[in-house]
């Protein structure tokens, strides 16, 4: 407990050295700014950008709703990626893993009918089985060739993003009447339900039960590593392979296993976002949020709280900086910029303590990739 | 003495010749009718049967497998490999495009110009590692390349573009090399904040300033140099030597780097370094100036590579340009198991992946497009885990260094 303190203390620090940099950012790529000599407006224009970053995140209850949905799928496939890294894997394919489970969710989501109690529980472990399949290619053929999972879950996403296109331009997927790659609407009663369904007439409200889905499957992921033989296993195999292969545990199986979990987790992403954001598929769908993963579990150091929180961060800058688009002129790609920068200020927190002159004294960081393997 | 891994690795080729022998007969020689390559500019055309075509280069690779598993081809099969990976992709293509006409030397021309990111990129990605330090960032520094090459060229010329693509390329070196080196940080978090951050800013300024001001990313690229005499060859004289400055430099990096790798004192020290940097310290090298420096040469090849996208070809920056190639280049680097003529021709398979799905899209083969579009993927698969197997990293790379 005090180590989370300490270290959402130190998210914290990291946060608002991140702000400061975007806003230096703000100020000096303000043009019209520098050519006038008018640096009060572009103060102004920060405040204005990050009043609306935090009010589009957390202020009111639409943005909250906003801020979870958004969470939802950055939560669920950094899991994916922290749960690879755990096992001494990089898995880059969790945009691949959320198309193959988006797809088989979506099949299930408007083939079937059925009482939504049913329905919505098979769509969603559909989508898990789906992904984790596609995500165990790459397990597999680590495990028995020894092909570098860089290259394989690259290549898969690749595949996977074809195989979308093609199935959504075939009679099974594609919604009558479209000329473009576009699925059927799911059945109604598939949708996830909204968490604020209650509050009528609130149709803005688009948060859907896949974040409950997501803090579960965090819970589990804890649970796997810190009480299951599996998970043990999976994080020596991490630590040192070769030490883990001596001490008798079946190292191959252990590669098939995490990435069989990977996939599971990438593909509920997927499945969470057909079933409760969209309502059916698009050929983009996954977008890039399984880009946006690795940095969600590289910032929380593949801990099942650390992803937790900082997929909620990343979520929550996400929500705010549509916001901030919409009402500034300071575009939304300003969030990568800051997350990029949170990421960085958190892993120094030497850097950190020096700009806040902290004093305390900082622990030994354990590495979160291990070199490549091989 | 034959490893038990290398018999695995025969056996496991010969089946592969049996694959392709399948597909080629079963497949391939399903359409009659002739494809028309043309063979050079001016267009002198190399007519194939493709049907005819497909049976030969079946019965060939069933006579390539036979030989593979009765009894190895020994030093010859990796040669053998490549030639009949070419003979593949010929029918392929002459399955695909049998009945029209389709210029061979311009896809092939095509190939070798967009191998150039992704060779520099692996390039630097091998300097990185081979010295001890994982390189994630090579799309960052590709991506951040690409933009200060597009505004330093509008603004001024092409040189002093491609100059301050080099140099930014070094700037993002330093902060990769000042956090994992001094700050001892997790190599791969800098390297994913670095992408992130190139991503970001650039797709940023984009909008935020070039929206606003397009004459800072208007620029004319370089033209393609006809090469005296090398580009007489015939066939391959126009595909390797009348192609920009960007293709030259990245043949004399590969060279050059082969060579520094393995014949001089720097590359003797920078291996050692990667692999086992206490023994390299005690032995006098001081790891650390190393590492600094060819990190920052690094980001400088990186950054070239970068500005290939505005200078080398479409003579603009758009968001995001680079769209992952990073992650290919870092790919080509442990497909060439950290060897500058491995990563090479890593990067032309990649790339030739490219330039085939670019032009598949033209085909009607009764076949859907993605598909076709999906198969250079699936042969990467296929050659990465059938053939390539596992490739072992240098083993200092990703490990911070303490000096003691």
């Amino acid at each position: 407990m005090k180590d989370l303190i300490k270290s959402l203390r130190y998210t914290f620090l990291a946060l608002v050295a991140s702000l400061l940099v975007g806003a230096l950012i703000i100020v000096i790529t303000d043009i019209d700014a520098l050519k006038t000599g008018d640096f009060g407006k572009a103060f102004s224009t920060v405040f204005a950008a990050y009043r609306n970053l935090f009010e589009g995140s957390f202020w009111g209850l639409r943005s909250i709703s906003n801020t979870i949905t958004a969470t939802t799928p950055l939560l669920l496939s950094g899991l994916a990626v922290s749960v690879a890294f755990k096992a001494g894997l990089f898995n880059i394919g969790a945009t691949g893993q959320m198309l193959a489970g988006g797809m088989v969710a979506l099949w299930v989501g408007f083939v079937m009918t059925g009482p939504g109690w049913l329905q919505i529980p098979l769509a969603l472990i559909a989508g898990a089985i789906g992904g984790a399949l596609f995500g165990g290619i790459a397990g597999v053929l680590k495990a028995r060739t020894g092909a570098h999972e860089v290259i394989t879950t690259i290549m898969l996403n690749s595949i996977a993003g074809l195989m979308v296109l093609w199935l959504l331009a075939t009679k099974t997927f594609q919604r009558e009447g479209r000329p473009d790659p576009i699925s059927k609407l799911i059945a109604d009663e598939a949708h996830l339900p909204r968490i604020f369904g209650f509050m009528d007439g609130r149709s803005d409200l688009s948060a859907h039960f896949g974040f409950f889905v997501a803090i579960l499957m965090t819970y589990l992921y804890w649970y796997l590593l810190k009480r299951t033989t599996l998970g043990f296993e999976l994080r020596a195999t991490g630590l040192n392979s070769e030490a883990a292969k001596y001490a008798g545990m079946k190292t191959k199986s252990l590669v098939v296993y995490a990435m069989l979990f990977a996939g599971g987790f990438a593909g509920l992403a997927g499945a969470t976002e057909v079933l409760g954001t969209y309502g059916y598929a698009s050929g983009s769908f996954a977008g890039d949020i399984g880009f946006d993963a690795i940095a969600v579990s590289l910032l929380g150091r593949s801990t099942p709280i650390g992803t937790l929180v900082s997929a909620v961060l990343f979520g929550a800058l996400q929500a705010g900086g549509r916001s901030m688009q919409a009402n500034t002129n300071v575009g939304v790609d300003l969030i990568t910029v800051l997350r990029a920068l949170i990421v960085m200020f958190v892993a120094a927190p030497l850097l950190v303590k020096a700009m806040f002159r902290v004093k305390s004294q900082v622990s030994a960081q354990e590495q979160t990739f291990r070199g490549w393997g091989g | 003495m034959v490893s038990s891994e290398q018999k695995k690795r025969a056996r496991n080729i010969g089946y592969g010749y049996i694959g392709l022998a399948v597909i080629t007969l079963s497949v391939f020689s399903r359409r009659p009718g002739n494809a028309s390559f043309k063979l050079t500019e001016g267009g002198f055309l190399l007519t194939l049967p493709a049907r005819q075509f497909a049976f030969i280069f079946g019965i060939v690779f069933i006579g390539l497998g036979a030989a593979q598993l009765l009894r190895g081809l020994g030093k010859v099969s990796n040669i053998v490999l490549a030639l009949a990976m070419a003979m593949f992709v010929m029918s392929f293509l002459s399955w695909a495009t049998s009945g029209e006409s389709f210029s061979l030397v311009g896809m092939l021309q095509d190939t070798v110009s967009r191998s150039v990111p992704i060779t520099l990129g692996a390039l630097a990605g091998i300097l990185c590692e081979r010295s001890g330090v994982i390189n994630i960032a090579i799309e960052g520094m590709l991506l951040a390349g690409a933009f200060t090459g597009a505004v330093g060229a509008s603004l001024t010329n092409l040189w002093i573009g491609t100059l301050v693509a080099m140099l930014t390329g070094v700037f993002l070196a330093w902060i990769l090399a000042i956090f994992s080196i001094r700050y001892r940080v997790d190599q791969v978090i800098v390297g994913f904040a670095i992408n992130f951050f190139a991503l970001g800013i650039t797709s940023f300024l984009t909008f935020r300033v070039l929206a606003t001001n397009p004459d800072y990313n208007y620029l004319v690229p370089v033209m393609p140099i006809s090469l005296p005499l090398l580009s007489k060859i015939p066939f391959i004289g126009q595909i390797l030597f009348v192609q920009t400055i960007f293709v030259y430099f990245s043949f004399v990096s590969v060279a050059l780097l082969t060579w520094a790798l393995y014949r001089t004192r720097w590359g003797l020290r920078t291996r050692a370094a990667g692999e086992y940097p206490k023994a390299a310290g005690t032995l006098g090298v001081d790891v650390i100036k190393l590492r600094y420096r060819n990190l920052m040469a690094a980001g400088a090849i990186a950054g070239i590579g970068g500005a290939w996208w505005p200078i080398g070809t479409v003579g603009r920056f758009d968001q995001n340009i680079t769209g992952g190639r990073g992650f290919i280049a870092l790919a080509a680097v442990i497909f060439g198991r950290w060897h500058p003529v491995g990563a090479f021709s890593g990067a032309l398979v990649f790339a030739l992946a490219e330039a085939v799905r670019l032009k598949i899209g033209n085909f009607d083969t009764g076949i859907p497009s993605e598909f076709l579009q999906m198969a250079p993927y699936l042969v990467t698969l296929i050659v990465v885990a059938g053939f390539i197997g596992a490739s072992r990293a240098p083993k200092a790379a990703g490990q911070p260094y303490d000096e003691q």
